[in-house]
């Protein structure tokens, strides 16, 4: 690798460094706005024009709050916790393929951090780890809620886990890679891959909601029987790190989805304007991010319509409903490319 | 790249210790992680990205937080120091040391097996990993497949009350 594309590449993983932490910071502001439209309310309107300002309030806020640890906490994971939470979460957004690529000074320079041959099983391993900074932090806080909570989120992720692994692997049927560039280069013009896999993509959002411990899956925090669930024992940044880490998942879930699923930054009928590759490459990513934000209101949308599950529902829709459909799925595809190829 | 090694090698070594000599069982699960976090980062300076990131998903990623959530349910929290009787010490040592010299046995041959199969930058990607295992290992691969339903449809009778 030579200089000038490691000088880019160091300045774009700011970029998307700062994008993903003022995506999270303002879906807390969309958040509650979309809520207050659902209640017939108005939502934060004080700080700011339209409460534009009213996350920047909150990140104050959570910094100036006393800091407390519980006197039978475990200190060292006590802060551990939130750490892990908060670095994995923005580890994922590396191998996600933001765009197509840019020529600069007569060098080309792809809109991809880390193009891995096997990107999508790094976003799988990332989001595995993630579940120790819950149970950690849940553990650690000495509450038994908090270890109830742990507890719930540790085994809903492991169960979800392994039917959104099964429906990428009908996906990596239908496509043939795991790269995540080369799964969005495939759908190129209008072959995105929702058209070819409809009940992947709903087994694999389905899951992505229990992922990112989103209502209807909130149950590791669910406050009506658990204070808090997980963070009851936090305060100040460190809980601030938690939900933070939330809206992270939020958005680089949204932006897998997107990825895998819609295409990515591809728009049909775009390559047609005879418009320079340059400015095609911007407007790609412009699609691109204007899919995850339509990702983005699905998920809230979804948060405000319907109530929380109850955690044997959960289950039982989990590993007796979600996981044999994946397997179905699977099976189906594959008899489908076999018969397909033998032609 | 011999910097990342010996640094990474460091770590293992250390974390392996502590998992042994860590009173707390909380603490020796998350330096057992630790480890195996640094084995996959020995695995990606083969350039073997998929066996590193396999490696992340199944051991770092289910198989300890399942142990994680055990000793969580069973609540081990403090640290728990084991007095057992000279004879189980005694056998003990000895079924360790039987069970070290079957690993420097197996390690000894895998040298025969290196010869065979030489290193390239490509063996640890997904067509190197599946071309060998689905030409070579084809009938061992579906045998272990089958051993793992067994062993999952045994857990599954066992942890049944009443069959």
């Amino acid at each position: 690798m030579d200089l000038t594309t490691l000088i880019f590449k160091t300045i774009f993983l700011f970029i998307i460094l700062l994008v993903t932490l003022i995506v999270a910071m303002y879906s807390t502001y969309g958040e509650r706005k979309v809520a207050a439209f659902m209640q017939d309310r108005r939502g934060p309107n004080r700080a700011g024009p339209f409460g534009l300002l009213q996350p920047l309030a909150d990140g104050l806020k959570m910094f100036m709050k006393e800091e407390i640890i519980p006197l039978t906490a475990n200190r060292k994971l006590f802060i551990i916790g939130p750490s892990i939470a908060m670095t994995t979460a923005l580890l994922t957004g590396v191998v996600i393929p933001w765009g197509g690529s840019l020529t600069i000074g007569g060098k080309e320079f792809s809109l991809q951090i880390a193009d891995l041959n096997i990107g999508i099983l790094y976003v799988f391993a990332m989001v595995s780890i993630g579940v120790y900074g819950i149970m950690i932090g849940g553990w650690a806080s000495n509450n038994k809620y908090a270890l109830l909570g742990a507890i719930r989120a540790a085994s809903q992720m492991i169960s979800y886990e392994l039917a959104m692994g099964m429906s990428i692997i009908a996906l990596v049927l239908t496509t043939g890679s795991l790269s995540l560039h080369e799964i969005v280069s495939q759908q190129h013009g209008m072959h995105w891959n929702i058209f070819y896999q409809p009940l992947g993509f709903f087994i694999f959002i389905t899951c992505a909601f229990a992922e990112t411990n989103r209502a209807p899956f909130d149950l590791p925090e669910c406050e009506t029987e658990l204070i808090g669930g997980y963070h009851t024992e936090y305060s100040s940044m460190k809980l601030g790190f938690y939900l933070f880490a939330e809206y992270i998942n939020m958005f680089i879930s949204s932006a897998v989805i997107a990825t895998l699923y819609f295409g990515g930054y591809n728009m049909p009928f775009l390559d047609d304007l005879g418009l320079a590759q340059n400015t095609v490459t911007l407007l790609g990513t412009g699609f691109f991010f204007m899919k995850i934000f339509a990702m983005i209101f699905l998920f809230m949308w979804i948060r405000w319509t319907l109530p929380r599950f109850r955690y044997d529902q959960l289950m039982n829709l989990g590993w007796k409903g979600l996981i044999p459909m994946a397997i179905f799925n699977i099976m189906a595809t594959g008899i489908y490319y076999f018969f397909t190829e033998l032609t | 790249m011999i910097f990342l090694f010996y640094f990474l090698s460091a770590i293992m070594i250390i974390c392996a210790l502590a998992v042994v000599f860590s009173k707390n069982p909380i603490n020796n699960v998350i330096y057992l992680i630790v480890c195996f976090l640094a084995m996959a980062g020995h695995y990606i300076l083969l350039n073997a990205q998929f066996l590193a990131v396999v490696h992340v998903i199944v051991y770092t990623g289910a198989i300890m937080v399942l142990f994680l959530f055990v000793i969580m349910l069973l609540n081990l929290n403090k640290a728990i120091i084991l007095r057992k009787s000279t004879v189980t010490r005694v056998s003990a040592v000895i079924t360790g040391g039987i069970f070290f010299l079957v690993l420097l046995a197996a390690t000894r041959q895998t040298f025969e097996i290196h010869a065979r199969y030489p290193f390239t930058s490509e063996f640890g990607l997904v067509t190197g990993i599946g071309t060998v295992l689905f030409n070579e290992f084809l009938l061992p691969f579906e045998m272990s497949s089958i051993l793992f339903i067994s062993a999952m449809v045994g857990a599954l009778m066992l942890g049944k009350k009443d069959v």
